[in-house]
């Protein structure tokens, strides 16, 4: 064979053009066929609108569209009412790949590559031969801007083929459409999928959706507060890359290398500087500009070694158990389901990167009990529709053994069976997904591990409510007993014998020998003044009525005893407290704590709180635990582990 | 007749009532104490040859619903019960039944449960259900046989009747009172009495005039035989002495029913003294017989094989016959019906298999 000359293989070297890089890799961008292809154009403009109207402060009005004219061939129009996109940057995002505000930022947001939009308008064009059309409007009393453009494939640049002014109801906002080969018929369910899922995490959104007949859907809006704002962090220096810090000391305005490091990283104070410079051997007072690649080398592997603080949780916004419970609530009403249980971890990380995992589970009702469970999964609060088997959700979840907790699991692993709908939501700023086209989580020990957690909290839950539940039903027949057929007893033996009726407090103490906890939950419509509320930024509206959760505790004691111990009730941390009858020793921000007076056999004390900012059925059972007396005396409270 | 004094049935049950009131003014949990009602707790009786509750007791107690529900209905029963004493009325099981839809909580869901607290009721107290002025409402057997009995009809006459020539084709009807005040026996001629259990098996008897030809007194029982059908038995065996056979299929429920005639059946025991006649003997269908007669057969279900195991360890069928017998059985996997015998023609059972049963034990010569 001959020799192949380095100026022989220079003539085979160019540049490659974009669309040759799409095409090779359509499918880990999320085209790998038209029924794909039609999901991820949405999706790619949905997570967009979502994105920028939370950046923005509003609340997202979204309209999905999808015509239909010809086979195979669709028109996705995307519509929000976000803060529009400025003139000069519309080519540059729609028409440029790798191109986004997000690939830099370390704060939670649904895009992160900055590939998204841009790749459906290439597909678009490569499919179907027509341009994009984008209309934005930034101003209120400013015209909006309407673009045509194609992409210049071989300098990945935007070529604007028309732009004029023209006039939008709206205040705000941005309309994308863009025309793309794609095969409605079998592409439309996962677009309503989609569309349901998201809403399902976003209850602050209101999306409508327009089939090509006509037919519109409307994903209504279940909660008025905007999610909490996350906040952009600086790099931690368990993840950054050795490149990346190379670029960040070549950029920095500090003159030093402690300040540097101070400045620019997360949880970097004077202690871990110096015990990460001491343990690369580095002078504090280096100059970043000066700094070797041997030397960059050695901070890096010192970084690792020295321990850091995790990063400020500032810049994850999860959705809360509250929001979850509501939004599955709203989305099973027809299945009516048994109970819906959810559970969150606290914040942690994965190579520096802050994550978080809020799981939840709904059982019973009309779910079929010979189905596998279905799960739900969700990134940053995007539906993962995709790829379920290779997500680490999935391998969290198969881990467990679901038998305990009343679901079929054949040999104790994978996803089990029985009528239950898991839920997994994992927030952070950067999800590792298995690949671009985001579908599927990838294993990271880390965050594998805390959805196990997670669903773990979640399924003991269950367990203690259907053990709750049989206890309660024994419970209720006991009272049942002594109220109504313990009095008709001696009320007949003494009329037959003409006798007084005699006193059954002695007799009813013997019978039942527990103190019995009840409790009723009641909601109370407030028209007029909305109710305070925790929720950040709460707009409720005048429309709106705010609803106040009134919670009745009843203490029997039917013990022979006089009892006198300390009750505790979960509230959710969201929820104001109002009215407490009687006084609480302590109002924490997810519990009410009362040391209550000693009860004298069958005596009663009634406890009363009213709870505000939550929905109807928001707090729908009180989770009440008790402290200093015998938790097997009593019956309707666990015993109280501590906060 | 002279009118039945209730003092006694009536303090008995004010006794009831002052017990649960007693446990209340003494702060304990009201209850009741009874004998277990099941098969483990049946010991025998030397004194009468029966079968009857042994020293096991259950309580009914206020502790748990069940027991509490219990103890109401029981209020509610013999407040019942001492009303119609006082008002000089009578009411059957099934009335009875009705009657408790009136008694809100205490109401019971299914008349079994009715009736078996009027059988709960009988034990504690021991008294009998006519004490209590509760009768049943099905009818009592049929007999057919040289028998001359003498009946207080409902207008206060007595009344002779002659089991063959008074009566017809389906005989004397058993009522459900056959106490002497009711009934009382006058002659008889005749060697032995045939307890039936099937009405076909009856008539093939009664059409080929086998009381006659056999000198036999032939009862229908009506599957499980009625009190009043076993009390008829039990006197008119005692009274007359004379011996008594069992004549039914050949099944794990009807050699029950023979159990009950002989020993006294397990929800009577506390009674089986004056039910039960403990000299009766089981005539047939055997399993031995479905061999020597090469009888046409049925499978044994599940079910049959669940009681005939439960026989072998029921107290009553321990003796070397029927524990061979269910043995052979269980082996041979099948059972028959009497009327099986008419494989060889309708006089097959009068002509030859009765015959030869009764020469066999040696109630007549061969
Ligand atoms: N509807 C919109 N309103 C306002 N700004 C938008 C809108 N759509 C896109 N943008 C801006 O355009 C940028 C690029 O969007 P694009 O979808 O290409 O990438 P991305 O969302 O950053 O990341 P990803 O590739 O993960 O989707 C976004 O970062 C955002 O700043
Ligand atoms: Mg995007």
């Amino acid at each position: 064979m001959a020799k192949i000359t380095a100026h022989e293989l220079a003539k085979k070297q160019k540049e490659i053009s974009v669309a040759e890089f799409f095409e090779r890799n359509k499918h880990i961008l999320g085209f790998g066929n038209l029924t794909r292809a039609l999901l991820t154009s949405v999706k790619e403009g949905v997570d967009n609108a979502l994105d920028a109207c939370e950046e923005a402060d509003i609340l997202p009005d979204i309209y999905v569209e999808i015509q239909n004219h010809e086979d195979e061939e669709c028109k996705v129009i995307i519509e929000d009412n976000g803060p529009g996109i400025v003139k000069k940057q519309i080519p540059h995002i729609f028409g440029r790949l790798l191109y986004g505000s997000r690939f830099h930022a370390i704060r939670q947001s649904r895009g992160q590559q900055g590939i998204g939009i841009s790749a459906v308008v290439l597909y678009g064009q490569l499919t179907t031969g027509k341009h994009a059309k984008i209309i934005s409007k930034v101003e209120e009393d400013r015209p909006a801007a309407v673009m045509e453009l194609a992409i210049d494939t071989n300098r990945n640049r935007a070529e604007v083929i028309n732009r004029k002014i023209t006039h939008w109801d709206k205040p705000t906002g941005s309309r994308v459409e863009i025309s793309i080969m794609a095969d409605y018929k079998r592409g439309k369910r996962f677009v309503y999928d989609y569309l349901q899922s998201t809403s399902i995490v976003n209850p602050h959104a209101q999306i409508i959706f327009k089939e090509p007949g006509g037919t519109e859907h409307i994903f209504e809006r279940t909660s008025e507060a905007l999610p909490k704002k996350s906040v952009e962090i600086k790099p931690h220096p368990y993840g950054v890359e050795l490149g990346t810090l190379i670029k960040m000391a070549k950029h920095t305005k500090s003159r030093k290398l402690s300040s540097f490091l101070k400045t620019e990283f997360s949880s970097m104070g004077s202690r871990t500087t110096d015990a990460a410079c001491e343990r690369a051997q580095l002078d504090k007072s280096l100059s970043p500009k000066n700094i070797t690649r041997e030397q960059f080398l050695a901070l890096h592997k010192a970084f690792k070694k020295v321990k850091i603080m995790a990063p400020s949780t500032d810049c994850l916004s999860p959705i809360g158990e509250t929001l979850i419970k509501r939004s599955l609530k709203h989305e099973t009403k027809e299945i009516s389901p048994e109970f819906i249980i959810t559970a969150s971890r606290p914040p942690s990380t994965y190579s520096g990167n802050p994550f978080q995992v809020e799981v939840g589970l709904v059982y019973g009702g009309s779910l079929p009990k010979d189905k596998s469970v279905r799960l739900f999964r969700f990134a940053n609060r995007v539906p993962l529709l995709y790829q379920q088997g290779g997500c680490a959700t999935t391998a969290a979840i198969s881990s467990i053994d679901w038998r305990r907790y009343g679901l079929d699991q054949p040999s104790g692993k994978g996803i089990p069976t029985g009528p239950a709908i898991f839920f997994a939501h994992l927030s952070s700023t950067l999800i590792p997904f298995t690949s671009e086209s985001k579908e599927a989580i990838a294993d990271i020990p880390e965050i594998e591990n805390e959805i196990k957690l997670a669903f773990r909290e979640c399924a003991r839950k269950v367990q203690r409510h259907i053990h709750k539940k049989v206890r309660r039903k024994k419970t209720r027949e006991k009272f049942d007993l002594i109220t109504k057929i313990l009095p008709e007893i001696a009320k007949k033996s003494a009329s037959m014998l003409n006798k007084p009726v005699p006193s059954l407090n002695e007799v009813i103490t013997k019978i039942m020998d527990v103190v019995w906890i009840e409790d009723l939950i009641e909601y109370e419509k407030i028209s007029g003044k909305p109710v305070q509320t925790t929720l950040i930024e709460d707009t409720l509206g005048e429309h709106k009525e705010g609803i106040i959760t009134k919670s009745n505790i009843m203490v029997v004691n039917y013990m022979r005893k006089p009892q006198k111990f300390n009750l505790y009730v979960v509230i959710p941390e969201d929820a104001v407290v109002g009215t407490v009858t009687p006084k609480p020793t302590r109002i924490a921000n997810n519990y009410i704590k009362w040391n209550l007076d000693s009860i004298h056999p069958t005596g009663k004390i009634d406890v009363h709180f009213e709870l505000a900012g939550l929905g109807k059925g928001d707090f729908d059972e009180n989770d009440m635990y008790i402290e200093n007396i015998n938790p097997s005396y009593v019956i309707g409270a666990d015993k109280w582990e501590g906060e | 007749m002279t009118k039945k004094d209730y003092t006694n049935v009536i303090s008995k049950i004010d006794l009831i009532a002052s017990k649960i009131y007693d446990d209340f003014e003494k702060a304990d949990i009201p209850y009741l104490q009874l004998p277990t009602r099941t098969k483990a707790n049946i010991k025998f009786d030397d004194k009468f040859n029966v079968w009857k509750y042994g020293k096991n007791t259950t309580e009914r107690s206020a502790k748990s619903l069940d027991g509490a529900y219990m103890l109401l209905r029981t209020m509610y029963l013999v407040d019942f019960i001492k009303t119609m004493i006082k008002t000089n009325k009578s009411s059957t099981l099934r009335e009875m039944y009705y009657i408790s839809e009136g008694w809100d909580l205490a109401k019971f869901h299914s008349q079994p449960e009715s009736n078996s607290l009027a059988e709960d009721l009988e034990v504690i107290t021991s008294c009998m259900r006519e004490d209590f002025k509760l009768r049943p409402e099905e009818d009592g057997a049929r007999v057919i046989g040289n028998l001359t009995l003498e009946e207080m009809t409902r207008n206060k006459t007595k009344k002779k009747i002659h089991c063959q020539d008074d009566v017809g084709d389906s005989g004397y009807s058993i009522p459900y009172n056959v106490e002497p005040e009711k009934i009382s026996f006058k002659g008889i001629d005749a060697d032995f009495i045939i307890a039936i259990e099937t009405g076909g098996m009856f008539d093939r008897l009664v059409e080929n005039g086998f009381d006659t030809s056999s000198r036999a007194i032939l009862v229908h029982l009506k599957g499980q035989p009625a009190r009043s059908t076993r009390r008829f038995i039990k006197r008119l065996s005692e009274e007359k002495k004379i011996p008594v056979l069992v004549f039914t299929d050949c099944d794990p429920w009807s050699y029950r029913i023979f159990a009950s005639v002989a020993y006294g059946a397990i929800k009577t025991a506390h009674i089986s003294e004056y039910l039960a006649t403990p000299s009766s003997q089981y005539l047939g269908v055997t399993p031995s017989d479905i061999k020597n007669y090469d009888l046409p057969t049925d499978s044994l279900t599940k079910e049959d094989i669940k009681s005939l195991k439960s026989e072998l360890t029921d107290p009553r069928f321990q003796d070397p016959f029927w524990k061979g017998e269910i043995k052979l059985q269980l082996k041979l996997g099948e059972k028959s019906e009497q009327q099986a015998l008419a494989k060889y023609g309708l006089d097959y059972v009068t002509d030859t298999y009765l015959p030869e049963k009764l020469a066999e034990m040696g109630m007549i010569k061969k």
